[in-house]
């Protein structure tokens, strides 16, 4: 599998992340030089293998249902790179 | 009897087909992933942790109560609770999403298929399937009318626990949808793991509806998002079915898409057509192990679990012989069921059902109050009929006394007896009344003898002259033996 | 005062407890060290204010008969840890002046074992990298040079900056994170010790995630016993991430010097690759006659589904990260760049705020995860994930207690010179130690002897599932048959 310009387009866009024209041509090399690559996974035979979910075999922890955290918009906020009365601002969300 | 939930088209017959989508928020103190508050309300982004903030090297972990309250979700919906789900990751970009993906359950929900049994009112019970019941994440809010040109992101809803319970495509008419939604809500009320509080959004639903004629396969269905109001989601299943009927019958193509509903206009509409589609790109949350319960976990559970509304109406109906009306009015609300039974305990069930749907509920919608905070107590109202049950009080003086606890307060017994509301059943001081009326009456005591119906007026006037305290039993038996009938 | 830079950790830990030394002497040295090594750009961010604090801090316990484990020892921290009150950047633009409000479990652990924070080290950006060419602020010099040669090399990566400040006495060891060989690498690269334990042994809360499901923290150091000292702080149980296991801390010293008799090491034949630089193989060589002298046993064993870990790897670390890399959207923290909308937003910003190889990766993730191409790509990678481990579980089940490998396949290369026109020849680097993350296992790459040009080489070892003690006891073999390899000072 290979991946052309549109699909390239398409993914940048899915990852929101902004991909001038004149790059394109470059990524799908790149994407394509790292699928080429990894293609090699179809020679396996994983009929009947259970995929890996967790790599260390234990139950997972849980939590007691107790307040605990929040309370501290200060921290919250603190790194906001725009901010008003505690909202994170963005812009104009149309519904 | 199906033939009723038909809905007439120019063409013929059609057929509606409606699933639900119900999100409820999980009753918990914590976030599902975070130790926040979960509380409604609260100054912007107050009940928020790190976590839920998605903060750089944040980790989940998992609140065991919210575990425990979709299971025991789970078992009041008759289904099977898987003993291995897992937590997917579904990724999308939207500022009251701040990881960026919402931890929910895709593959492998905790809760498999179960039912919702929906009675209606003609008195048909229909079997509703539902297809599965998921953990996830609630998002954040954003308000728009703040600032002018920018949304105001607040997280205090980011992390909080939602069940997502999903229907199978079951329901035929508008009218079971709502009764649906009415029986899961209750459900889910009396199992205490959601309030059920639709006005703050506790619990919503998406609506999927298609049209078909009788017997063919379903057709092509519109998804109508984030319904907040029964009764809206009854009017939007009417009109959705209508406008999706006359595209057909016009000979037009129903689209799959999302619509919303205007509850000023009554109507759907299409949302803004989404500028792509939507590709999720679900995946095991690695930060999270599979979540495994043991049967033991799940029998506790299911040991500790109320008896819910359909098994309380069976006894109701068994054990203390009420009506299946009266039964399904009762349990439809656990703290009316609990008043019921407090005040049915040990008398005649059938009158303490009477009073609580009647008195008790009319007086209730009057004042606006719900049944848990009654101005008269279960136990007073026992004591009211323990008075008529005893024969100290007739039922119209009852319903004076009603209004007097409702009003005033204290013990009924204590109140008939300062008031001197007691009903006359001392024949001896009837009956000097009644050798009176029958002396000053010969002309009423001869239509009397022609017609037993005519007694009436005598029952009357000695009820008028006893200021209503006199047993009419003891009228009636009274008068008979003087008027020779 | 510069012979004080050139002490071990646990050399400078007895110093400091028989108040031979204090720890503000100790800290002054190496707040001078880095000072002087700006030119390998092995700190993103010095806190010498924050040291000498510190060290007084750890100075006045000591005086008291106190301390902890670490006492007054002065470490360096990989800018991936976040740090109350001290930026933590990931080294990407797109956590510009980013300021945690919060301390990592790992580090927070140092600090309560009474450590001492020099600063925040250079690492490829997110961690995505294998030779620290894709920081935000700039390639790390190693301290190393081909013999009478001046060409800048890299130190490996990710954890470049921490191997580079190990390796020059900047530092008494480092914390640094591995996904698929990020501290084995660069350890090989710089003559240091550095040893990924089991997943699940260290708490990835605080750290900067790059791929959940093969991320670990743990030290580089400058001996075998320096870095059990200090993972011996690092590791233990935390209520924080739910995939940290609930087990005790045994004391890792207490291995250094333990007997490998009658331990069985396997020999891994798909290891031996193609091409593999002699040099490689010779200290390979070495390292199994080192360990037999020892008295370990060594089984020739297979691990079939090797060759296919690094193309799984390619696909399961970038499916996570383009899921953990989706918060860096510029609405709570970090970098923003407006756009036209809020779309227009995220992705200026997102564009902006990250570089090449994080796009690239990003857009991997983001591409094997889509509609039509999980089942192919992501789900499969998973299922030979399982056969990765499978092998080393049958290895192990038959007796195996460990096995020696190469570390890398090469010795250190030139800044600029792998990977320009195909991602994949950076990627080969980890071929050797990606295995081991795929399958959850620690492992330790210990130097073991020098190139040609004189560049250090290392051995890895890789151990049972929570046994890092056997790693460190066979680890110090091969450190006391091969010597200490240290970088002389040209900067
Ligand atoms: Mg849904
Ligand atoms: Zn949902």
């Amino acid at each position: 599998m290979s991946v052309d310009a549109s699909t390239v387009r398409r993914i940048a866009r899915l990852a929101r992340i902004a991909v001038a024209e004149d790059e394109v041509d470059h990524l799908r090399g790149e994407l394509n030089a790292i699928l080429a690559f990894v293609e090699q996974l179809g020679e396996v035979n994983v009929e009947g293998v259970e995929p890996m979910t967790s790599v260390t075999p234990m139950a997972m922890k849980t939590r007691k249902d107790v307040v605990t955290d929040g309370g501290d918009p200060e921290a919250v906020m603190a790194n906001a790179p725009k901010s008003e009365d505690d909202f994170y601002l963005v812009p104009k969300v149309i519904e | 009897m199906t033939t009723s939930k038909l809905i007439k088209g120019a063409t013929g017959d059609w057929e509606v087909v409606i699933g639900m989508e119900v999100h409820a928020q999980v009753t918990s103190k914590s976030k599902l992933f975070s130790g926040a508050s979960t509380e409604f309300g609260g100054a912007p982004n107050s009940h928020v942790s790190l976590v839920d903030a998605a903060m750089p090297g944040m980790l989940p972990v998992i609140n065991e109560e919210c575990v425990r309250q979709a299971v025991r979700t789970g078992l009041g919906l008759k289904a099977k609770i898987n003993l291995r789900s897992v937590f997917d990751r579904k990724n999308y970009f939207y500022p009251d999403l701040p990881q960026g993906y919402q931890i929910s359950q895709y593959k492998q929900p905790v809760v498999g298929e179960g039912e919702v049994v929906v009675d209606l009112d003609s008195g048909e019970a229909v079997s509703i399937g539902i297809e599965r019941l998921h953990l996830e994440q609630d998002a954040g809010k954003s308000v728009h009318d703040r600032h002018p040109s920018m949304s105001a992101v607040d997280l205090n809803r980011s992390g909080v626990a939602l069940m997502e319970i999903v229907s199978k495509p079951d329901l035929r008419s508008s009218e079971e949808a709502m009764a649906f939604l009415t029986k899961l809500r209750s459900i889910l009320r009396y199992l205490g793991t959601c309030d059920g509080d639709m006005e703050k959004g506790s619990l919503r639903a998406d609506v999927n509806v298609s049209v078909r004629r009788p017997g063919e396969p379903f057709g092509t269905r519109c998804e109508i998002k984030n319904m907040n109001s029964i009764r809206f989601i009854g009017q939007a299943i009417e009109h959705e079915a209508r406008r999706q009927i006359e595209i057909i019958e016009d000979g037009g193509t129903i689209d799959q898409e999302t619509r919303l509903f205007d509850p000023g206009k009554g109507e759907t509409r299409s949302m803004r057509s989404k500028e792509e589609a939507h590709d999720y790109r679900y995946f095991p949350d690695p930060d999270l192990l599979p979540l495994e319960l043991s049967e033991d976990m799940v029998g506790t559970l299911q040991a500790a679990l109320p008896e819910l509304p359909d098994e309380k109406k069976t006894r109701f109906i068994r054990e203390l012989g009420l009506s299946a009306y009266d039964a399904s009015h009762l349990v439809a609300e656990r703290d009316t069921a609990d008043y019921f039974e407090a005040v049915a305990n040990g008398r005649d069930a059938k009158l303490a059902a009477n009073w609580v749907i009647n008195e008790l509920n009319g007086r209730l919608n009057k004042d606006g109050h719900d049944i848990v905070s009654s101005p008269v107590s279960a136990a007073q109202l026992g004591g009211i009929l323990d008075l008529i049950g005893d024969k100290t009080i007739s039922g119209k003086i009852a319903k004076d006394l009603f209004e007097i606890i409702w009003t005033e307060g204290g013990d009924p017994r204590e109140v008939v007896k300062a008031r001197g509301m007691a009903q006359v059943t001392d024949l001896s001081a009837i009956g000097g009344i009644v050798d009176d009326l029958v002396a000053k009456n010969p002309d009423k005591v001869e239509q009397a003898k022609a017609n037993p119906k005519a007694m009436m007026w005598f029952v009357g006037q000695v009820m008028k002259a006893s200021g209503g305290k006199a047993s009419p039993q003891a009228v009636n038996d009274l008068l008979k033996t003087k008027l020779g009938l | 005062m510069t012979e004080l830079t050139t002490l071990t950790l646990a050399e400078a830990r007895d110093r400091l407890r028989k108040k031979e030394l204090s720890s503000a002497e100790l800290t002054a040295a190496h707040v001078s060290a880095i000072e002087k090594a700006r030119s390998l750009n092995a700190f993103v961010l010095e806190t010498p204010e924050q040291a000498t604090a510190m060290a007084e801090a750890s100075d006045a316990r000591l005086a008291k008969g106190e301390g902890g484990p670490l006492e007054g020892i002065p470490l360096a921290i990989k800018d991936l840890f976040c740090t109350k009150g001290v930026r933590t950047t990931a080294c990407s633009h797109i956590l510009d002046n980013f300021v945690p409000t919060y301390e990592s479990t790992v580090t927070s652990q140092l600090w309560r074992d009474g450590a001492v924070m020099l600063g925040k080290t250079n690492n490829d950006e997110f961690a995505m990298g294998s030779s620290n060419e894709t920081s935000y602020f700039g390639p790390v010099q190693s301290p190393w040079r081909r013999k009478g040669l001046n060409a800048p090399l890299v130190p490996g990566g990710s954890s470049g900056g921490s191997a580079a400040a190990v390796a020059a006495q900047l530092c008494l060891g480092a914390t640094a994170t591995d996904t698929g060989g990020s501290i084995r690498q660069p350890a090989a690269f710089t003559g240091t010790v550095g040893i990924k334990p089991t997943y699940g042994r260290c708490s990835r809360w605080g750290i900067v995630a790059f791929a959940s499901s093969l991320d670990q923290a743990g030290p580089m150091a400058k001996t075998v016993r320096d870095a059990a000292i200090m993972l011996r702080s690092m590791a233990g149980p935390d209520a924080k991430d739910t995939t940290c296991v609930d087990l005790p801390v045994p004391e890792y010293e207490a291995a250094i010097g333990r007997s490998v008799k009658g331990l069985r090491i396997g020999i891994p034949k798909e290891y031996r690759l193609d091409g593999m630089p002699a040099e490689i193989e010779k200290i390979w060589q070495q390292g199994r006659e080192w360990l037999k002298a020892a008295g370990a046993e060594l089984v020739d064993v297979s691990l079939p589904h090797t060759k296919y870990a690094l193309p799984a790897y390619y696909i399961v670390a970038p499916a996570e990260a383009s899921s953990n890399l989706a918060r860096y959207d510029g609405v709570r923290y970090g970098l923003r760049v407006d756009g036209k909308d809020i779309t227009g937003m995220y992705e200026a910003t997102r564009a902006a705020g990250f570089g090449g190889e994080v796009r690239r990766r990003v857009m991997i993730g983001t591409y094997v995860l889509s509609a039509g191409y999980y089942d192919a790509y992501y789900l499969r990678a998973q299922k030979v994930r399982t056969l990765i481990k499978r092998d080393f579980e049958q290895c192990f089940a038959q007796g195996v207690h460990a096995m020696l490998t190469p570390a890398t396949p090469s010795a250190s290369f030139g800044i600029g010179e792998k990977g320009g026109a195909d991602p994949v020849e950076m990627y080969l680097n980890d071929v050797f130690t990606v295995t081991v993350n795929m399958a959850g296992l620690p492992g330790i790459a210990v130097p073991a002897g020098s190139d040609a040009q004189g560049l250090p080489l290392g051995l890895q070892l890789i151990g049972r599932p929570f046994d890092e003690e056997t790693l460190f006891a066979l680890g110090e073999v091969i450190e006391q048959a091969a010597g200490r390899f240290v970088a002389q000072p040209w900067w």
